[in-house]
């Protein structure tokens, strides 16, 4: 007989434009600029250079090695050097172009000193693709806070592993210099 | 209250006054006629747009969405945007396009579709022009918005095009019959086609005096609805423009405003028929404590929310399904419901309503049983594949 279904039908969806006013968690939207999904811990973006307490000194040694593993090869890492031409354990440029970057996180597997992990913040939308796209060390400089803030798991059993390879070290504090 | 009730023929009779004073009366005739004419003008665009930002909200609640909610409270202003964004966008002719005929489409599409308002009965004494043959006007005004709909669909030089306005010359045909017929028993027992006559007629008994609550009327209403929906090509009749098989069917070469156009022309022959269902099945503007021309509205409204969810419940159906449709079932049934209103009215109360009302639900049956609903599936043998 025609008329059952079709009624049938007719009664689902009224009942779902109902339950849209009256039941919680009925509407799945997640208004965006107002609401925001919890993003998980592992969830990554694009790099970031962590330091510990002064930005001018980052765990980052300019050992280039994220550098060359970086499939799309979109960072560039130039050492600094003292005004004796002596090569520095530290970068003075390091950019990072993230039009070109792809989100892979190799080079936060690779990093020998735990320098470089991956941000969360998705929010990197700029006017021009060219410069603002590419990323200095003072827009990639982040505290440890900031990273134990983002991936709380993950910075505590960094901040342990590097504890314990310093005390292996000690008593002689890491020297500043190469010769 | 009465003051309320007549608000709008008051607000008429406010402005022929002023106009009296400093007009000569010869032209007093055409003062009327333009003071009409512009509160339709101005009456059928914004229910319009209204109406697509409430077919966006209940369309997007029954998906469990919110719907447009940016511009303005609830997204109130949206109707707006979207008209300023297809204002401004470029108009696209193509260029082997019959450039008049294209032209001439979305112009010829949306006077119908407002002309439809001169003959409804929008509350007591409030119509902008009382025909004796309203009805008849009505129905034949809105088939000239199909002819519309294949020039379009023709100087488009499209597939396309073609294609949907064929599907829609096809589907008007086969629709408008079951649609008239259905109405015939209205027009039977009212003895007259003006549309005012026929709300008088439903009045009384608190309401129980609308047709609707005849057997007749309510199978007549199912009828004319179903119809109605086929006529100004709504969802699940909307194979003239199934974007699933034809891109957008007649309106694929139109863009901006001359689209808007034709959205238009839907939206008010979808307003103009559910509120000639609530003329002819649910009393006009009859009904109690409030004023007439709203519980117009409100009738109106509920006929075009089912409309809407109608859209929201169901998939386009085949063309094959379609005529099927209209000729193996509607068209029968609405042959029934005539003699079954021959019936109601001439045999005495209550075997009268019991006969017709058994007359239509044994027809029912029977026919449903007849018609096939779907054709039978059989086992799909592969020849390369498995």
């Amino acid at each position: 007989m025609l008329g059952p279904g079709l009624l049938k039908g007719m009664a689902v969806t009224l009942k779902q434009f109902v339950e849209s006013y009256t039941k919680k968690g009925s509407i799945f939207t997640i208004q965006y600029p107002e609401e925001r999904r919890e993003m998980p811990e592992a969830f990554r973006n694009f790099p970031i250079l962590v330091y510990d307490e002064d930005p001018e000194n980052p765990r980052c040694v300019s050992c280039d090695i994220c550098a060359k593993e970086c499939p799309p090869r979109c960072i560039t890492i130039v050492r600094d050097r003292d005004p004796n031409g002596a090569g520095l354990k530290k970068p003075k440029v390091f950019d990072i172009d993230v039009s070109v970057c792809m989100s892979c996180g190799i080079c936060e597997e690779v990093c020998p000193f735990d320098a470089i992990f991956m941000d969360k913040d998705f929010e990197l939308s700029a006017y021009d693709r060219m410069e603002s796209l590419n990323f200095h060390k003072e827009k990639l400089l982040r505290p440890n806070s900031y990273f134990h803030k983002i991936r709380p798991t993950d910075a505590a059993r960094i901040d342990a592993n590097l504890k314990a390879k310093q005390e292996k070290q000690a008593p002689t504090p890491p020297s500043g210099t190469t010769t | 209250m009465e003051t309320l009730d007549q608000l709008f023929v008051l607000l008429k009779e406010g402005i022929l006054q002023i106009a009296e004073a400093f007009l000569p009366s010869g032209l007093l005739p055409f003062v009327s006629i333009l003071v009409s004419i512009t509160a339709i003008a101005i009456f059928a665009p914004a229910v319009m747009m209204y109406l697509t930002w409430l077919e966006r909200k209940v369309i997007g609640r029954m998906q469990n969405r919110y719907g447009p909610n940016r511009v303005g409270k609830f997204g109130l202003l949206q109707p707006i945007a979207d008209g300023i964004k297809m204002l401004t966008k470029e108009d696209i002719v193509p260029a082997k396009a019959d450039r008049f005929g294209h032209f001439l489409a979305p112009v010829a599409v949306v006077v119908p579709s407002l002309l439809l308002f001169s003959v409804l009965p929008f509350g007591r004494n409030m119509i902008a022009a009382d025909l004796e043959i309203g009805l008849l006007f009505f129905l034949a005004i809105s088939s000239v918005g199909t002819l519309a709909i294949f020039i379009g669909g023709w100087g488009s030089r499209n597939k396309f095009s073609l294609l949907g306005a064929m599907r829609a010359l096809a589907q008007m045909v086969s629709y408008e019959v079951p649609l008239v017929l259905s109405i015939v028993t209205v027009v039977m027992m009212v003895g007259s086609l003006s549309t005012m006559d026929i709300v008088e007629a439903q009045s009384g008994w608190n309401g129980f005096r609308w047709f609707i609550f005849t057997p007749w009327g309510f199978f007549g209403f199912l009828i004319f609805f179903i119809g109605s929906v086929a006529e100004v090509n709504r969802t699940p009749f909307d194979i003239p423009e199934g974007e699933s098989e034809i891109v957008a069917g007649f309106h694929t070469e139109y863009s901006g405003m001359k689209f808007a156009l034709f959205y238009m022309a839907e939206f008010l022959g979808a307003f103009a028929f559910a509120a000639l269902g609530a003329t002819l099945f649910f009393g006009g503007w009859q009904g109690p404590f409030l004023p007439s021309w709203l519980w117009f509205g409100l009738k109106t409204f509920v006929l075009v929310f089912v409309i809407i969810w109608l859209r929201g419940t169901f998939p386009r159906l085949r063309v094959d399904q379609l005529m099927g449709y209209a000729w193996k079932f509607l068209l029968p049934m609405a042959l029934v419901n005539i003699l079954a209103a021959g019936v109601w009215y001439y045999l005495s109360q209550p075997l009268a309503s019991f006969a017709s009302a058994a007359l239509l639900v044994a027809s029912y049956l029977l026919l449903s049983r007849l018609s096939p609903t779907g054709t039978r599936l059989e086992k799909r043998t592969y020849r390369y594949a498995e």
